[in-house]
């Protein structure tokens, strides 16, 4: 190929490269640098600029002050909920997941290949269809309206994730390991807790951050089975961008949308290689 | 090994509370949608009729067709998008790693942010038409997301600005599992880069087009947080999914059995795109 041509080829695709990663950017930084501007500089300067007079008032408000519900607490004690729910659920649906994923792969059952489908599809369902008995239940356990009953609910829809990504992690295991573990007289925890658990960072810290970012990002049940008490921040951040009434505290709103984006993009920094693998996992390429 | 009474035991809970939570409450959902309920769940046995009550409301056809071209237009411009970056990215450039992450991250963010994110964006008032026009272009507009015929073009793209990156990292990992042997034989022949890709590369991604397909098709149909954080629906109801439709008959218009009746169809429509690709995921792990 001609050089000239090919040298222009090049820049062309760097040049296309770089202007698409500028508008994947875009939106976040439009997000922090208005969250950083007083409200009138907003509307009379443009979204690109950075701030003339930097604050971080909207910051304070979103956190402590704004009015989310019928009280004026900010996004805080909705920031603590999100935490409350997204730690033990993460843990338990990880923990079920992989005690199933042991049971599915190690053992011979009748049935197993059809509970490990049932699984599968549970998790493309739509929730929409099952908001109403669920609805119902969560009243009956007295749950209704509690970051218990959420914690309930994101459990058990979670499973189907977590069963796949350690059933398939283990269908892979080496097998001679096992046997030998169990020639040695390991039991069915032995085996668990002595050969498996400690091999499989890696599939617990990819179900890790799929269940975290899923429960923290999670919006219909929480906007569902949640009350002024225990609704997770998604349903508060949403409260607070689209009930607030009279002046449209933009500043606010960009930072309060920053807060509830910071722990899943921390997740995504810290361990953005692991964040691709949890998201390939989850597509099911088993 | 045969499963003794432990392991029998230990899965028991799972599975009951997959066969309840998840089974129980879609025959639940399908009988309520065969009663005459309305605020509460109800037990009479009315037939059809809220699934002809359900085809004939506005409001549903109004959300299917938004569906359709909501659907049609994410799925296309997203593989379209995703496979084109990949392609791009696949070109030995300098800071992949570092653009693989930029085009990724958007998929950490929740669709409430994403959607609180964009309806900034898009207002006339604050964003891009008003910004365009504090910088001088003063005839620029941009008010989409204000006009109903517009508005769910908006919803489809703040739903490719989030999903694009996923979709572009599956195919990079098709790209790179592409047997290398094929495209160095075809490149001594000669063969340009476009055609390699064109004739050797694109036609092997196959499976990852199908699985790329029923990922975005199943999300465009459970899509709710991000409508309801970027227009909630409107103007009117210009941006109604099935999703809205039924969470609105259900909760807010006390039209429980037409809104079960809706969510029985939208899983319907799911288990037509999900339930013969799981089937042949199923196979391959059956035949190991």
């Amino acid at each position: 190929m001609d050089k000239t041509l090919s040298r222009f080829l090049r820049i062309a695709l760097y040049v296309i490269l770089v202007g698409t990663a500028l508008m994947f950017i875009l939106p976040v930084y439009v997000m922090v640098v208005n969250s950083l501007k007083p409200l009138d500089e907003i509307r009379s300067g443009n979204l690109m600029s950075l701030p003339m007079e930097w604050t971080l008032a909207p910051w304070r408000s979103a956190w402590s002050t704004a009015q989310i519900g019928v009280q004026a607490t900010g996004l805080k004690p909705y920031f603590v909920n999100s935490f409350l729910l997204v730690i033990p659920a993460v843990v338990l649906s990880t923990l079920i997941g992989a005690l199933n994923g042991y049971i599915l792969t190690q053992f011979k059952m009748r049935f197993a290949h059809a509970l490990f489908a049932a699984m599968l599809f549970s998790v493309f369902i739509p929730f929409q269809i099952v908001l109403i008995p669920m609805a119902k239940t969560l009243g009956f356990l007295g749950l209704a309206g509690t970051v218990k009953g959420l914690i309930f609910v994101n459990v058990v829809y979670g499973i189907g994730f977590t069963t796949l990504f350690f059933r398939n992690y283990y269908a892979a295991f080496p097998t001679e390991l096992i046997r030998s573990a169990r020639m040695d007289g390991a039991n069915f925890f032995g085996v668990l807790l002595r050969i498996l658990l400690p091999n499989s960072a890696p599939i617990i810290v990819v179900t890790v951050i799929w269940q975290f970012t899923n429960i923290w990002n999670e919006f219909l049940f929480g906007a569902s089975f949640s009350d002024y008490t225990s609704f997770p921040l998604t349903v508060a951040l949403n409260n607070l961008v689209s009930s607030s009434t009279g002046v449209k505290e933009y500043n606010v709103h960009f930072a309060g949308a920053f807060i509830a984006a910071i722990p899943t993009l921390i997740v995504y920094l810290v361990s953005g290689k692991y964040f691709v693998r949890g998201l390939m996992a989850g597509s099911v390429k088993g | 090994m045969k499963a003794g009474f432990l392991p029998k035991l230990l899965i028991a809970p799972s599975a009951l509370l997959v066969l309840v939570c998840v089974y129980g409450y879609i025959m639940f959902t399908i009988y309520l949608s065969f009663t005459a309920s309305t605020l509460m769940p109800q037990y009479e046995w009315v037939g059809t009729a809220n699934y002809v009550r359900l085809m004939g409301l506005e409001n549903w056809s109004v959300a299917l067709s938004n569906l359709w071209v909501f659907a049609s237009l994410y799925i296309v411009i997203a593989m379209a998008l995703g496979l084109t970056l990949a392609i791009l990215i696949d070109q030995k450039v300098r800071a992949e790693s570092g653009l693989r992450s930029v085009f990724l991250y958007p998929m950490a963010l929740s669709f409430i942010v994403t959607g609180t994110a964009w309806k900034w964006l898009l207002d006339p008032g604050v964003g891009l038409e008003h910004t365009m026009q504090t910088l001088g272009w003063s005839n620029f507009t941009f008010g989409w997301i204000k006009d109903s015929d517009m508005a769910i073009y908006c919803v489809v793209i703040a739903a490719v600005w989030q999903t694009t990156g996923f979709v572009m990292a599956m195919f990079l990992a098709g790209l790179r599992g592409v047997d290398s042997e094929q495209i160095n034989a075809a490149r001594l022949d000669g063969a340009k880069s476009w055609q390699i890709y064109q004739r050797i590369i694109i036609p092997q991604l196959g499976p990852v087009f199908i699985s790329a397909f029923v990922i975005l098709a199943h999300m465009a149909i459970k899509s709710y947080d991000l409508v309801i954080a970027l227009t909630n629906g409107g103007p009117g109801r210009s941006t109604w999914l099935p999703s809205v439709f039924m969470y609105q008959y259900t909760f807010t218009r006390n039209e429980m059995a037409v809104g079960a009746a809706s969510s029985v169809l939208m899983l319907v429509a799911i288990g037509v795109v999900v339930l013969p690709y799981l089937y042949g995921e199923m196979r391959k792990v059956k035949n190991g």
